[in-house]
């Protein structure tokens, strides 16, 4: 599904953002990307949504090739792979239901087919009680729902997310968190990147990745390979 | 509707100053273009007047005999550009001046002998009117002994061309300083609708819309922008038309197909220059 292979990318003055990063994530895999602030979890998943390229190394994604994919076909990587944010961006001003249908009508749904789909979709996220409400009117947990909504709009074999949880309290991260795993047991694969130790704690079955300073210093699943200054704040 | 039609029609009701001026902008400039069609039809027309009249015209002796003529005659029209050779008499030479100098009828009245000589006047195929030619069939008709002399209005020919090459490079040069001006405003207003709508462009390119989906609101604005502004092109120039027609003088308006290949043009133009603008800006907005 996600396959990086000796992945480096170095920003102009800035130096390394990462360094020498390889890993896989599977088919229906569910995976923590953990680190400090700055270690390149970000970065991470720019660059496995091909919004940029490596410096040095290859990734794969759903059998997009960063090496070949021509920057005209992004898209194709886009539809494949969702992503959300922290902050959501969801455009202000209009319903959970037209955040939803824009990405449908956007991407070519027949519009006959975009009303119906995006309410299927926001129930999916349970949100299909506040379809018509104006999203900057909806909670935090109710946000991030719409934009998981929104992710989902081209029926996607993977779901990134970065700090989906960072803006909301315990009990939404909770909603949003089983979301995730509701989709993953449907056979999603997920990478969310999170500094929320106890979040991952509480899901210790999952796949723990965490970065430092631009490398890779622990996998859970190869706990032994992980490099010689080995973490000290992990989950396991 | 496709959305690519209701975005550009928003555009325009979002920000109508802005889309109003940048089709303002493109009819003020093919307005110009619209100018100098009025003229360069007129001037051709005119032009196209005046050049049927170079002619070669080789005045005869008066001891000249009708099988010389004759002669003359034949061979001329061997000449492939030439499309007719008629003889003028000595007679039909004083019929035609009076005819075409009715205040002097008494002077005529009062010649005891015809002064007007007889005269050969060779007449150009349509396209072939060139100074060459003309300069070639002259000389011929000068060989003839019998031909006295041989005029062709050299000058004539001098002048029309220059005027045509000189009109021609005038339009271009005027076109084409306005066109750039059309295209830099057009630039403007799309970098501004670009901005206005960059968090919607941020959504497409995230969720998978095709680069062709995201830029084609924007060709369809410059399209509109341009159709309105060929329309407004062709307005002006029109009323400029009916003014000069009634206070002025008498001048023709420009053939429909000018003005359907101006209209054409101009959104053409309208697509192409928010092409350039939208490759640009969209790279500005990530
Ligand atoms: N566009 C960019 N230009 C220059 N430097 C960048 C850019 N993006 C990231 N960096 C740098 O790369 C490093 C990694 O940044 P990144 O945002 O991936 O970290 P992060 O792990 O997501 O941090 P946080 O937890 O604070 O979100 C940082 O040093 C950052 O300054
Ligand atoms: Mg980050």
């Amino acid at each position: 599904m996600i396959e990086l292979t000796r992945v480096s990318k170095e920003y102009p003055r800035r130096g390394a953002a990462l360094r020498d990063i390889s890993f896989q994530v599977g088919k229906g895999e569910f995976a923590f990307l953990t680190g400090h602030s700055g270690s390149g979890k970000s970065t991470t998943l720019r660059l496995i949504h091909m919004s940029e390229k490596p410096s040095r190394g290859r990734i794969r994604v759903a059998g997009y090739d960063s090496e070949r994919i021509s920057p005209r076909e992004i898209w194709k990587v886009r539809r494949r792979v969702g992503f959300v944010f922290q902050d959501f961006r969801l455009l202000p001003g209009r319903t959970a239901l037209e955040n939803v249908a824009f990405a449908l009508e956007v991407t070519g749904t027949p519009g006959k087919l975009i009303v119906p789909k995006a309410q299927r979709l926001l129930s999916q996220v349970g949100l299909a009680p506040k379809a018509g409400a104006l999203v900057n009117e909806l909670s935090g947990g109710e946000q991030q729902r719409v934009a998981v909504a929104r992710a989902l709009a081209n029926e996607p074999v993977i779901l990134l997310a970065d700090e989906p949880t960072g803006n909301l309290d315990e009990r939404a991260t909770k909603g949003i968190v089983d979301l995730f795993f509701q989709l993953n047991a449907m056979g999603m694969a997920v990478l969310m990147a999170t500094h929320d130790l106890e979040l991952m704690r509480r899901r210790s079955h999952a796949r723990v990745l965490e970065l430092d300073e631009g490398r890779l210093v622990f996998d859970s699943a190869n706990p032994d390979d992980s490099g010689p200054d080995s973490p000290t704040g992990r989950a396991s | 509707m496709s959305y690519a039609l209701r975005e550009a029609l928003a555009a325009f009701r979002r920000a109508p100053v802005l889309t109003g001026l940048a089709s303002a902008m493109v009819g003020m400039a093919l307005y110009v273009v619209g100018l100098f069609g009025l003229v360069a039809y007129n001037l051709q027309t005119s032009l196209a007047l005046l050049e049927e009249r170079v002619e070669v015209v080789a005045y005869l002796r008066d001891d000249v005999r009708t099988e010389e003529i004759e002669l003359a005659v034949a061979e001329l029209r061997e000449i492939p550009e030439v499309r007719g050779v008629e003889y003028v008499s000595k007679d039909r030479a004083l019929e035609d001046a009076r005819a075409e100098f009715p205040d002097f009828q008494q002077v005529f009245a009062d010649l005891e002998v015809n002064p007007l000589p007889a005269s050969l006047e060779v007449e150009l195929q349509a396209g072939s009117r060139t100074e060459e030619n003309v300069d070639r069939i002259a000389q011929v008709a000068s060989a003839f002994p019998f031909v006295e002399e041989v005029t062709y209005g050299e000058e004539w020919v001098d002048r029309l061309f220059t005027l045509r090459r000189i009109g021609a490079l005038t339009a271009l040069i005027v076109g084409t300083a306005f066109a750039v001006v059309a295209a830099l405003i057009i630039g403007t207003a799309l970098r501004i609708a670009i901005f206005a709508r960059r968090d919607e462009i941020y959504i497409m390119r995230l969720v998978g819309a095709k680069d062709a989906f995201v830029r084609r609101p924007f060709l369809l604005e410059g399209a509109l922008a341009g159709l309105l502004g060929g329309a407004l092109a062709l307005a002006l120039t029109w009323l400029t038309f009916r003014g000069v027609d009634s206070f002025l003088f008498t001048i023709a308006w420009i053939p429909a197909a000018w003005a359907g290949a101006g209209v054409a043009v101009a959104v053409v133009f309208g697509v192409a220059a928010s092409s350039l603008a939208v490759r640009r800006h969209l790279r500005e907005v990530t």
